[in-house]
């Protein structure tokens, strides 16, 4: 399979300039793309699509009685980023997961950002995911985005924005891990020459992460990851951390509260648990504190966690910077906690409580993208480029019902990546997920997850709408001679 | 990180999980080793002999599901009812998903290549049985017993031989023992020698399929040479050394029951191990002409008794805990 026909159609795109000259850091992959023989890619392709099979790195398909189970598309080219870009994204994204940390704390202890004008207080109170529970708790070393998911795109002008912050229980890092074996057995050679920084450290650092947060100094402390259980879509996810890291996999029904600490239930007994990463969104995670009717968290629990007797992560309460109206402060947010300008710029966002950016969004719907404020995984949300005109009227109408739930930003020529699609290349939309670990300092894992949007021309990557994964490669500065100018050039005789 | 050693917990629904993988993957391997066995032997009897498909529902003990569902039972009806029925949760495609299922929720737990192994039994069989049942049965059988041989070599070389791999131990010896214990006991009462038959071939082959149906018929050739029925059962039942007669298995299972509780042998400090205990002795001691001569069917029923009742005391010892036993490891750590 050649590139010689692929077209990057005015779009930034990921591996080409927009002469169609390779980027230099993808010449040795190109190169190396080019020269495996016909089907070899696509052979390549089915043994790993097998390979995941044979895994169990499945999903299942709602309403397919069968009980089929696929696997989450993954596309075998890889996007690349180099060294000095990444240092871009991960200062930027130090200084914002502390500045996030910092508001959360403030909003839930003095209110001082409130206090000062910077936020207007309707906006945090009114916001959904604001936990008024959460109220003067101080977590271990006050940290409340223990687990950060940030949302990344690059734009028609090249650069890096920040698309959403994902503090709640971001998922995805399963998959960095598992494509990122899938590429080293694919491409080998490349991995050699290009120096890619590997991303298998990740568990530990995470398992790290949790030690660190223990609620009482210990040796060490007994860490569980809380799991809704089999059902729950990103299950293989949950089992593959807890294994990784070497900790007990726990439903709520293993959990038990007693004398205000709390217990797992063994073969020989209760045994105390002093961590918990917990991914179970806050409603279900306690019937006695939050939604009455979840059966999957542990009554009590909160109480145990207020009592400073359990740590909980992420912390409970952290969704309210996830707010899609908070978010449009966060650069106001960085400015007032850091003393710093943001290194990452937002997606210019109209929020529609606002008489005059409602007028404007209503006015130009079919060119924006609406998001509801509380909604994730590409849920509702209407794109209108790519909507009908009686989806534009019905969105008009929500909006109107309830100004404060819905912001709108400009829509994004996300940038591509070249993407196998049958026998061919075509460019792709992706957007990046890096991920972030907060606990005695701020890590951010060197890769992160590239969606894909897989349906031609599509903007929306989510999993649940049908995107993919690929790889993505962060390039170590070691690799010296791979800036402009440098590296292995791609062979000229086949760009015509 | 400290490196320090803490024996890890074993959480009671893992501890159930990993017992009935153990079991159904066991299960799984028997039903596709009595379909074999039995199809191999009809081809060896003459016609007027009729098929002898029913004992083998008999011995899976579904026999009113069966007949609801089916009635006649031909070997069509047969290998769908007890290979891919998913109404019958003892065919192999049940126990291979309910299996499946268990390891998907204990992942963590046992290795990544055990996982990997149940899944591709899983695969296989959900492939199977969208096809046409035809001449692949007797390789289809053969696959689904390997990947289960295969199954239990992993798990014995990749996986610590811990307080979870002695749960999957045990529930795989005590499924062992109580398929033994049925096929035994149903092929005993078809297969009495009428007068007339004694001594014919007929008689020799199917004998023969019996200890073939629990892959015995080679160590007990070397125990006994000629094929003796009172024999056969000595041999299945109390044979010391054989792995799946029913003593060596209730042997197996007591010894793991004492690795996991810590109690030494021939003692208990909980109800599963006196229960197990009792019937780990009863078979060491036992010899084969008393039971035979006060009935072995009886004999058979008891034992399933026993069994049953086991299963249950693990249950209560083990899986389903009530909190109040809190208070032992509480605040320990301060």
């Amino acid at each position: 399979m050649h590139f010689s026909a692929y077209d990057t159609q005015g779009f930034y795109d990921e591996m080409f300039e927009e002469n169609g000259k390779p980027r230099p850091h993808a010449g040795l992959l190109l190169e190396t793309v080019e020269s495996l023989s016909d089907g070899h890619l696509l052979r390549y392709k089915h043994a790993a699509e097998r390979l995941l099979l044979q895994m169990g790195i499945t999903f299942n398909v709602y309403g397919d009685t069968a009980g089929t189970e696929r696997i989450f598309p993954f596309d075998l080219i890889p996007r690349i980023i180099p060294a000095d870009e990444w240092d871009v994204i991960e200062r930027g994204l130090k200084q914002r997961v502390h500045a996030l940390n910092c508001f959360i704390d403030d909003i839930y202890h003095d209110q001082r950002i409130l206090a000062s004008g910077v936020i207007p207080r309707d906006v945090i109170l009114s916001a959904v995911s604001y936990r008024k529970q959460c109220q003067g708790l101080n977590p271990p070393r006050r940290v409340w985005c223990h687990v950060t998911g940030t949302d990344l795109v690059r734009g028609g002008d090249g650069r890096y924005y920040v698309l959403e912050d994902n503090l709640r229980v971001p998922s995805g890092v399963s998959y960095v891990l598992e494509n990122r074996e899938v590429l080293k057995r694919i491409f080998p050679a490349v991995f050699e020459g290009l120096s890619v920084r590997p991303v298998a450290e990740y568990p530990s650092r995470l398992l790290e992460t949790l030690e660190s947060i223990a609620p009482h100094p210990m040796s060490s402390p007994r860490v569980v990851l809380l799991t809704p259980g089999i059902y729950n879509s990103a299950y293989f996810e949950h089992s593959f951390l807890a294994q990784q890291m070497g900790v007990q996999l726990v439903e709520g029904r293993d959990l038990v509260v007693e004398g205000g600490e709390v217990f797992m239930r063994t073969t020989k007994g209760m045994e105390r648990v002093d961590v918990i990463y917990r991914r179970i969104d806050d409603d279900f995670l306690d019937p006695q504190a939050f939604r009455a009717d979840s059966l999957l968290g542990v009554p009590g629990l909160m109480s145990a966690y207020q009592q400073g007797r359990v740590a909980l992560a992420n912390a409970p309460g952290n969704g309210v910077a996830d707010d899609k109206v908070v978010y449009a402060y966060v650069p106001d947010m960085i400015r007032y906690y850091e003393g710093e300008d943001p290194i990452l710029p937002n997606v210019p966002t109209y929020l529609c409580w606002r008489d005059a950016d409602r007028a404007y969004v209503l006015e130009h719907l079919a060119e924006l993208v609406v998001k509801a404020a509380n909604e994730s995984g590409g849920y509702g949300m209407l794109v209108g480029p790519h909507s009908t005109a009686a989806q534009c009227e019905e969105f008009a109408r929500k909006i109107q019902a309830n100004p404060r739930n819905f912001i709108a930003q400009p829509t994004l020529a996300l940038s591509r990546v070249p993407t196998i699609v049958e026998d061919h290349f075509e460019g792709r939309h992706v957007d990046l997920r890096p991920y972030v670990l907060c606990g005695k300092d701020i890590y951010v894992a060197p890769g992160g997850l590239t969606r894909v949007a897989m349906k031609k021309g599509s903007l929306v990557v989510n999993s649940s709408q049908g995107g993919g994964s690929k790889d993505t490669w962060v390039l170590s500065h070691a690799a010296g001679g791979l800036g402009p100018g440098g590296g292995p050039q791609p062979t000229g005789g086949q760009q015509q | 990180m400290t490196g320090a050693y803490r024996p890890r917990p074993l959480l009671s629904r893992v501890a159930d999980a990993v017992y009935w993988m153990g079991r159904y993957i066991e299960r799984a391997e028997n039903v596709a080793r009595f379909i074999d066995v039995n199809q191999n032997l009809m081809l060896d009897l003459p016609r007027g002999f009729g098929e002898q498909w029913q004992p083998i529902i008999d011995t899976t003990g579904d026999r009113a599901a069966f007949l609801a569902q089916y009635g006649e039972a031909t070997l069509a009806n047969v290998v769908q009812f007890l290979a891919f029925d998913t109404r019958n949760p003892n065919s192999i495609y049940s126990c291979v998903t309910a299996a499946r299922e268990n390891a998907r929720s204990v992942r963590e737990t046992i290795s990544s290549e055990m996982w990997e192994q149940i899944n591709s039994l899983y695969l296989l069989i959900a492939m199977e049985s969208r096809k046409q049942l035809a001449e692949g049965l007797p390789q289809f059988c053969r696959e689904v017993r390997m990947a289960c041989h295969l199954f239990q070599g992993i798990h014995h070389a990749t996986m610590s031989h811990n307080e979870a791999w002695h749960f999957i131990r045990l529930g795989t010896s005590l499924e062992r023992a109580d398929k033994t214990t049925r096929i035994l006991d149903v092929k005993y009462f078809i297969l009495l020698p009428s007068v007339s038959d004694v001594g014919t071939p007929y008689d020799d082959i199917q004998w023969g399929a019996v200890l073939k149906s629990v892959s015995g018929f080679e160590m007990y050739r070397k125990c006994y040479g000629r094929i003796v029925p009172e024999r056969v059962v000595e041999f299945l039942l109390l044979d010391g050394e054989f792995p799946r007669a029913v003593r060596y298995c209730i042997g197996l299972a007591d010894n793991s029951l004492h690795s996991i509780t810590g109690t030494r042998l021939g003692a208990f400090s909980c109800a599963t191990e006196q229960r197990l205990g009792l019937l780990r002795s009863e078979l060491d001691y036992a010899q084969v002409d008393p039971i035979l001569r006060s009935g072995l069917h009886e004999f058979f029923d008891g034992l399933q008794l026993k069994m049953n009742t086991i299963d249950e005391c693990i249950r209560g010892d083990f899986f389903a805990q009530k909190v109040a036993l809190a208070v032992g490891n509480s605040g320990g750590n301060d």
